[in-house]
C-alpha cells in the first residue's frame, strides 16, 4: 500500500502549497476540503490489516466534518459576512510557497537527524505531519483576515492529527471522537465570532482590532 | 458514580438554561447548580475513586474543590449582577459606542458549561481526555467573554480563542511525543497516557519526554498565562464581565496548572524531576518579572488585577519547580490566590457598574461612594499583596524559604518582584478606594454582590489564622503525588 499512501501524503503537501499560493478564500477552503478528505483515508492506507468497524466510524466522521462541514462553516461565514474574497497577505504568495517547500526540508531533515523510536508505517508520514503544522502557523501569522486564521487553525490541527496517526495506531475511540467534537465547536464558535467581527468592525482585518494592549 | 453525576450535572443544567426563557428563572439556576455541585465535592473529597476514565485522586480533588467553591460565589453575584443590567443599549466606558448584552439565557447555560468543562478537567484520567477538557473549556468561555457586544470585547474573544487553540493543540502534540517516549517501554507507548500508569515510568526516553514536556508546558502555560504566552490573559480578563473574570481567574488558570502538573507527575515517575523543575523555575520567575513591571504602569483596575493572576502563576510555576516544602506551599497559595483573586474581580465588578470606568484616572472615593465594597477592595489588596494575617503570606513565605534552600538568588529574585508587584498594586488600589471621591454618596449596596466577595475573602483570613487538619492533610497528599521531591 506504500503508493496509496505516498499518494495521500502528497496530496496533503500539495494542499499546504495550494492554501498558501492562492489569493482567494473560496479556493483556499477548497483545499481545506481537499486535505481533509487526504487525511481521512489515511489510516485505512497506513494500517490496511487493521480495518475494524471503530476506525470506519471514525474516518467517516472526520472526512465529514473536515471535508464537509467546516468547509461549509467556513463558507457561509464569507457570505453571510460579505467578506471579500481576497486573501490580502502581508507575506506575499511566491515567498510563502518557498516557505511551505522549506518547512517540508526543514521536516525531513529533523527527522533525519533525531531518528523516531519506533518504525513509523511511512518514511513520508512524520515529515509530513510537522510540515503541515508549520504551514498551519505560518497561514496564521502571515494572513490578515480573522477567516484565514481560522483556516490556518484548520491546518495546524491537520498536521497534528496525522502526527498522531504515526504515533497510535488508533487512539481509543472515545478520545478521538473527543477531539473531533472538540475542534467541531472551535470552528463552530469561530465562525460566529467572525460574522461578529465584520457586523462591529464592517472589516475582517484583524490589523484593525488592536484597541486593547498595555 | 458521583464524579460522573459532577460532570453530567451542570452539562445538562447548562443544556437546559439555553431552551429557557430570559428572566429570573433561569438566573437562579445557577446558585442552585452551583450548590449542589459544591456539595457534591464536599461529599466527593473523603470518597476517592480510581480507574476508568474518571475519577478523583488527591490533586484533582483539591482543584475541583476551589473550582466549585468559587463557582459556588460566583454564581450567588451573578444573579444580581444579571438582575441590574440594563436590557436595552448601554454606552461604554467613555460614553461613546452603545452595546447591548448577549441574550441572558445563553450567558447562563455557557457558565454552566464552563463549571462541566473544568470539573471535567479535574476527574480527567487519561491524558487525552484532559486535553479534550481543557480544550472545552476555552470554547465553553469564549461565549462569556463576548457578553458585552462591543468592539473591544469582540477583539479580546478572536484572541483568546486563537492563542488558546493553537496553544493547545501544542498541548496534544505533547502528548503524542509521550507516546513515543514510551515506545520502547514494556508496555507499549498509547499506556503512558493513562494516570494511573504512571508506575512504569522510568522506562521512558529521556530525549523524547523533555521535548513532551515542554510542549505540554507551552500549551497549558498558553491557557494558564505563563509569560511570555499570556498575551490572552489581560485583553481577556478586563473585557469579561467580572463575574467570568473572577471565574478565569479563580478557576479556569488553576485547571491549566493542573494540567501542568500532570505533566510533572509522569516526569518525575520517569526520573526526570529535574529537567522539569529548571522549565518552571525559569517560567515561573518570569513571568513573576514581567507582571510586576506591567503592574507598575496599570492604568485601569481589571488590567490590574489580570496582571496580579500572571504574577501569581509564576509563584505557582516556582514553587512546583523549587520543590520541596515549595510544592505544598504552591497548591496551598493556589488556593488562597483563588480566593482573593476571585473577590477582587467581584468588586471591581461593582465598581464597574458604578462607576462605569475602569480607568484609574476617573475614579476614587471608592470608600465613601460604596463602603462595603470599597472596605473589601482594601481588604483583598492587603490578603493578595502576602500581608499577613491572610493565607497567602504562608504561602508565599513558605515559596521564599524553599527558594532560600534552592538558590539564595531565586529567593532574591522572587522578593524584588512581590515588592515590585507590590508598589504597583498599593498605588492603583489606594487611588481607587482613597483618592478624591468622583461619585456623591451614599449609593446603596445589595448584599447579593457583597456577600460572596466577603465570604471568599473570610475564608482566605480563615486559612491564614489556622489551616485545618484535613486541608493540611489533602495537600500533603496532592503535594506526595506531584512527586518532585
Amino acid at each position: 500500500m506504500t503508493g496509496t499512501v505516498d499518494f495521500l501524503l502528497v496530496s496533503m503537501v500539495l494542499a499546504n502549497l495550494w492554501v498558501l499560493g492562492s489569493s482567494r478564500l473560496p479556493s483556499c477552503i477548497r483545499a481545506l476540503a481537499f486535505q481533509g478528505v487526504a487525511l481521512g483515508l489515511l489510516p485505512f492506507a497506513l494500517y490496511p490489516g487493521h480495518i475494524t468497524w471503530d476506525l470506519v466510524m471514525l474516518a467517516l466522521v472526520s472526512i465529514t466534518l473536515k471535508a464537509v462541514v467546516f468547509p461549509h462553516l467556513l463558507k457561509r461565514a464569507l457570505l453571510e459576512a460579505r467578506v471579500d474574497p481576497q486573501v490580502e497577505p502581508f507575506v506575499g504568495h511566491g515567498v510563502s510557497l518557498v516557505v511551505g517547500v522549506a518547512s517540508l526540508a526543514l521536516s525531513v531533515a529533523l527527522f533525519r537527524r533525531h531518528p523516531l523510536p519506533i518504525v513509523p508505517p511511512s518514511d513520508l508520514l512524520m515529515p509530513v505531519a510537522v510540515s503541515t503544522l508549520l504551514v498551519g502557523l505560518f497561514v496564521l501569522i502571515a494572513r490578515r483576515k480573522a477567516l484565514t486564521q481560522a483556516l490556518g487553525y484548520l491546518v495546524f490541527e491537520n498536521g497534528i492529527q496525522a502526527f498522531g496517526l504515526g504515533v497510535l495506531q488508533h487512539a481509543p475511540l472515545m478520545v478521538e471522537l473527543g477531539i473531533l467534537l472538540d475542534i467541531f465547536f472551535a470552528v463552530f464558535v469561530m465562525g460566529i465570532t467572525i460574522f461578529h467581527i465584520r457586523r462591529a468592525f464592517a472589516t475582517l482585518d484583524t490589523m484593525e482590532m488592536a484597541e486593547l494592549r498595555g | 458514580m458521583l464524579v460522573s453525576l459532577l460532570c453530567l450535572l451542570p452539562a445538562l443544567a447548562g443544556l437546559v438554561a439555553f431552551w429557557l426563557p430570559p428572566g429570573p428563572r433561569v438566573r437562579r439556576l445557577l446558585p442552585a447548580v452551583g450548590a449542589v455541585h459544591f456539595l457534591l465535592s464536599v461529599l466527593a473529597w473523603n470518597e476517592p475513586s480510581g480507574g476508568g476514565w474518571l475519577g478523583l485522586d488527591a490533586l484533582g480533588r483539591v482543584f475541583l474543590a476551589i473550582t466549585s467553591l468559587v463557582f459556588l460565589a460566583t454564581s450567588v453575584y451573578a444573579v444580581s449582577y444579571l438582575r441590574e443590567e440594563p436590557a436595552g443599549l448601554q454606552p461604554d466606558m467613555g460614553g461613546e459606542d452603545p452595546f447591548s448584552n448577549a441574550k441572558e439565557s445563553v450567558f447562563v447555560g455557557c457558565l454552566l458549561l464552563f463549571l462541566a468543562s473544568m470539573t471535567l478537567v479535574c476527574v480527567s484520567r487519561h491524558l487525552t481526555l484532559l486535553w479534550v477538557a481543557i480544550e472545552a473549556t476555552t470554547l465553553a468561555s469564549a461565549p462569556l467573554i463576548y457578553f458585552h457586544r462591543h468592539r473591544r470585547s469582540l477583539e479580546a474573544t478572536w484572541k483568546y480563542l486563537l492563542v488558546c487553540s493553537v496553544g493547545i493543540g501544542l498541548a496534544l502534540l505533547g502528548n503524542f511525543l509521550l507516546v513515543l517516549a514510551a515506545a520502547r517501554g514494556a508496555s507499549g507507548g498509547a499506556e503512558v497516557l493513562w494516570l494511573d500508569g504512571l508506575a512504569q515510568g522510568p522506562e521512558l526516553d529521556p530525549h523524547w519526554l523533555r521535548l513532551a514536556f515542554i510542549l505540554l508546558v507551552v500549551g497549558y502555560g498558553t491557557k494558564m498565562g505563563l509569560v511570555p504566552l499570556h498575551t490572552w490573559l489581560p485583553d481577556t480578563h478586563s473585557e469579561a464581565p467580572s463575574v467570568v473574570s473572577a471565574l478565569l481567574s479563580g478557576a479556569l488558570l488553576n485547571c491549566a496548572f493542573l494540567g501542568i502538573l500532570r505533566a510533572v507527575q509522569i516526569c518525575a515517575g520517569a526520573g526526570q524531576a529535574a529537567f522539569a523543575q529548571q522549565v518552571l523555575v525559569g517560567f515561573g520567575l518570569l513571568s513573576m518579572a514581567v507582571a510586576a513591571l506591567f503592574l507598575l504602569n496599570s492604568k485601569d483596575t481589571k488590567r490590574m488585577l489580570a496582571y496580579s493572576s500572571v504574577e501569581h502563576m509564576g509563584i505557582l510555576a516556582l514553587g512546583i519547580g523549587l520543590g520541596g516544602a515549595g510544592v505544598f506551599f504552591a497548591l496551598f497559595h493556589a488556593v488562597n490566590h483563588s480566593l482573593c483573586k476571585a473577590a477582587m474581580f467581584l468588586v471591581a465588578g461593582t465598581f464597574l457598574s458604578t462607576f462605569r470606568t475602569r480607568l484609574v484616572a476617573r475614579l476614587g472615593g471608592a470608600i465613601h461612594t460604596l463602603p462595603v465594597a470599597g472596605g473589601l477592595w482594601v481588604a483583598g489588596f492587603v490578603a493578595l499583596s502576602g500581608t499577613p494575617p491572610f493565607g497567602l503570606f504562608l504561602s508565599e513565605l513558605g515559596v521564599l524559604r524553599a527558594g532560600l534552600q534552592v538558590n539564595p538568588w531565586i529567593a532574591a529574585a522572587f522578593l524584588v518582584s512581590l515588592a515590585t508587584a507590590f508598589v504597583g498594586m498599593a498605588r492603583v488600589v489606594l487611588t481607587v478606594a482613597l483618592g478624591p471621591p468622583v461619585l456623591a454618596p451614599p449609593v446603596r449596596e445589595s448584599w447579593g454582590k457583597s456577600l460572596p466577595p466577603l465570604a471568599l475573602l473570610a475564608l482566605a483570613l480563615l486559612l491564614g489564622l489556622s489551616v485545618p487538619a484535613w486541608l493540611a492533610e489533602g495537600l500533603r497528599q496532592a503535594a506526595a503525588l506531584v512527586g518532585v521531591s
